[in-house]
C-alpha cells in the first residue's frame, strides 16, 4: 500500500499497519465533518505521525500512484473541505 | 481510510481525464513530459521567489535592529545628560520597533520553512521526472497497445499525482509570499515616511536635542579654556571690545 503525505512524499505501508491506523482515520473524518480546525489538526497530526512511524519512504525514482493521499500537517480544515468539494484544488496535470 | 482514499481518487480522476483526451497514449507521454519540465521550471522559480522575499525580510530586520540599537544608545546618552524625558521617548520608540521586529521574525521563520519545503519538493519532482523520462522511452520502444496501456497509466498517474501535489505546495508558498511582500512594502513605506525611525536619515529630533546638549557643554568647555589662556588682568570686557573695534577699523 502506497501512501502520500502531501508536501512530503510517499511511503510504503503494510496492510497490517493500515488496520492499526483505521481508528485514527475515523477520528480525522469525524473532525472534518465537524469543521473544527483544532480538532481536525490534532487528529491529522496524530495520523501523520503514525503513518511516518509505520511507513518506509519510497525511493526518489520510484514512480507509483498512491492508494491513499493525506493532507499535509499545515492544511486548514477549510482547505481539505475545498479539496473534497466539487471543483477540487488539485491542478490539472496535463 | 476514507478521507485519504477520497483524495487519492481525486488525483486519479484528474489523471484519467487527461489520459482520455488523447487517442495515442504515446502522445500523452511526450506531452506530459513537456508539462513536467515546465512545472519543474516553475517550482525552481518559486524557490527563488521565496528566497528573495526572505532576503528582503532580513534586510528590513537589520534596519529595524540598527534603529533599535541607536535608540538604545540615545536613551543612555540622554540619561547621562540628565534628560529622563528624552530617554523615555527613545525607549518608547524602541519598544515600538521591537514589536515590529518580533512580527518580522515570526514571518521569517514561516518563510524559511516554506523555502525548505519547496526546495525538497523540487528535488522530489526532479527525481520523478527523470524516472518518467526513462520509463517513457522504454514504453515507446516496446510499444504494443495492449501491453503498454497499463504501464502508461501507472507512470502517468504517478507523475500527475506528484505534479498535483507540487502544484498545491507552490500555490500555498505563493500565497504566503504575496502576503509577506504586501507587508514588506507597507513597512518600506513607513520607513520612507520616517514614521519608524530610519537610521539612514542623518538626524532625528532626539539626536538633535542630544546634540544641542552636547554642543552647549562643548561651548562652555571652550569658553573656560579661552578664559584660562588670557593673560592675568587683561580679561576685562573693555579690552576685548577695543580689540574687536580695532579689527573692524582695519577692515575698512
Amino acid at each position: 500500500m502506497i501512501v502520500r503525505i502531501m508536501g512530503e512524499g510517499q511511503v510504503r505501508l503494510d496492510d497490517s499497519a493500515l488496520e492499526r491506523l483505521q481508528p485514527l482515520d475515523d477520528a480525522l473524518e469525524a473532525a472534518i465533518e465537524s469543521g473544527d480546525d483544532e480538532r481536525f489538526r490534532a487528529a491529522l497530526v496524530e495520523l501523520l505521525g503514525a503513518v511516518r512511524a509505520e511507513g518506509s519512504p519510497l525511493a526518489g525514482d520510484e514512480l507509483l500512484p498512491s492508494d491513499l493521499v493525506l493532507p499535509d500537517a499545515d492544511a486548514h480544515v477549510d482547505d481539505v473541505r475545498a479539496l473534497l468539494g466539487d471543483e477540487g484544488l488539485i491542478p490539472d496535470p496535463s | 481510510m476514507g478521507l485519504a482514499k477520497r483524495i487519492s481518487l481525486l488525483f486519479k480522476t484528474k489523471a484519467n481525464a487527461a489520459l482520455d483526451k488523447r487517442e495515442d497514449p504515446r502522445q500523452t507521454l511526450d506531452y506530459s513530459y513537456t508539462k513536467q519540465l515546465e512545472l519543474l521550471q516553475q517550482v525552481r522559480r518559486g524557490v527563488a521567489d521565496v528566497a528573495t522575499s526572505r532576503k528582503r525580510l532580513e534586510v528590513q530586520m537589520g534596519q529595524l535592529q540598527t534603529s533599535a540599537d541607536k535608540l538604545d544608545g540615545q536613551a543612555r546618552a540622554a540619561l547621562q545628560a540628565g534628560r529622563e524625558d528624552l530617554a523615555r521617548e527613545a525607549l518608547t520608540r524602541k519598544s515600538g520597533l521591537q514589536g515590529q521586529l518580533q512580527e518580522l521574525k515570526a514571518q521569517h521563520t514561516q518563510l524559511d520553512a516554506e523555502e525548505a519545503k519547496l526546495t525538497q519538493a523540487a528535488q522530489r519532482l526532479q527525481a520523478k521526472v527523470e524516472s518518467f523520462r526513462t520509463r517513457k522511452e522504454t514504453i515507446k520502444a516496446t510499444y504494443s497497445a495492449a501491453e503498454a496501456q497499463t504501464r502508461i497509466n501507472e507512470a502517468f498517474s504517478g507523475i500527475s499525482e506528484e505534479m498535483g501535489d507540487v502544484g498545491l505546495a507552490m500555490q500555498r508558498a505563493e500565497d504566503k509570499t504575496a502576503a509577506m511582500q504586501a507587508r514588506a512594502g507597507a513597512l518600506d513605506e513607513l520607513l520612507a515616511s520616517g514614521a519608524l525611525d530610519d537610521p539612514t536619515r542623518p538626524r532625528d529630533d532626539i539626536q538633535a536635542q542630544l546634540d544641542a546638549i552636547g554642543a552647549d557643554s562643548q561651548v562652555e568647555l571652550e569658553l573656560a579654556k579661552l578664559k584660562g589662556e588670557l593673560p592675568a588682568g587683561q580679561g576685562g570686557a573693555g579690552d576685548a571690545q577695543r580689540q574687536i573695534e580695532g579689527t573692524g577699523e582695519q577692515a575698512k
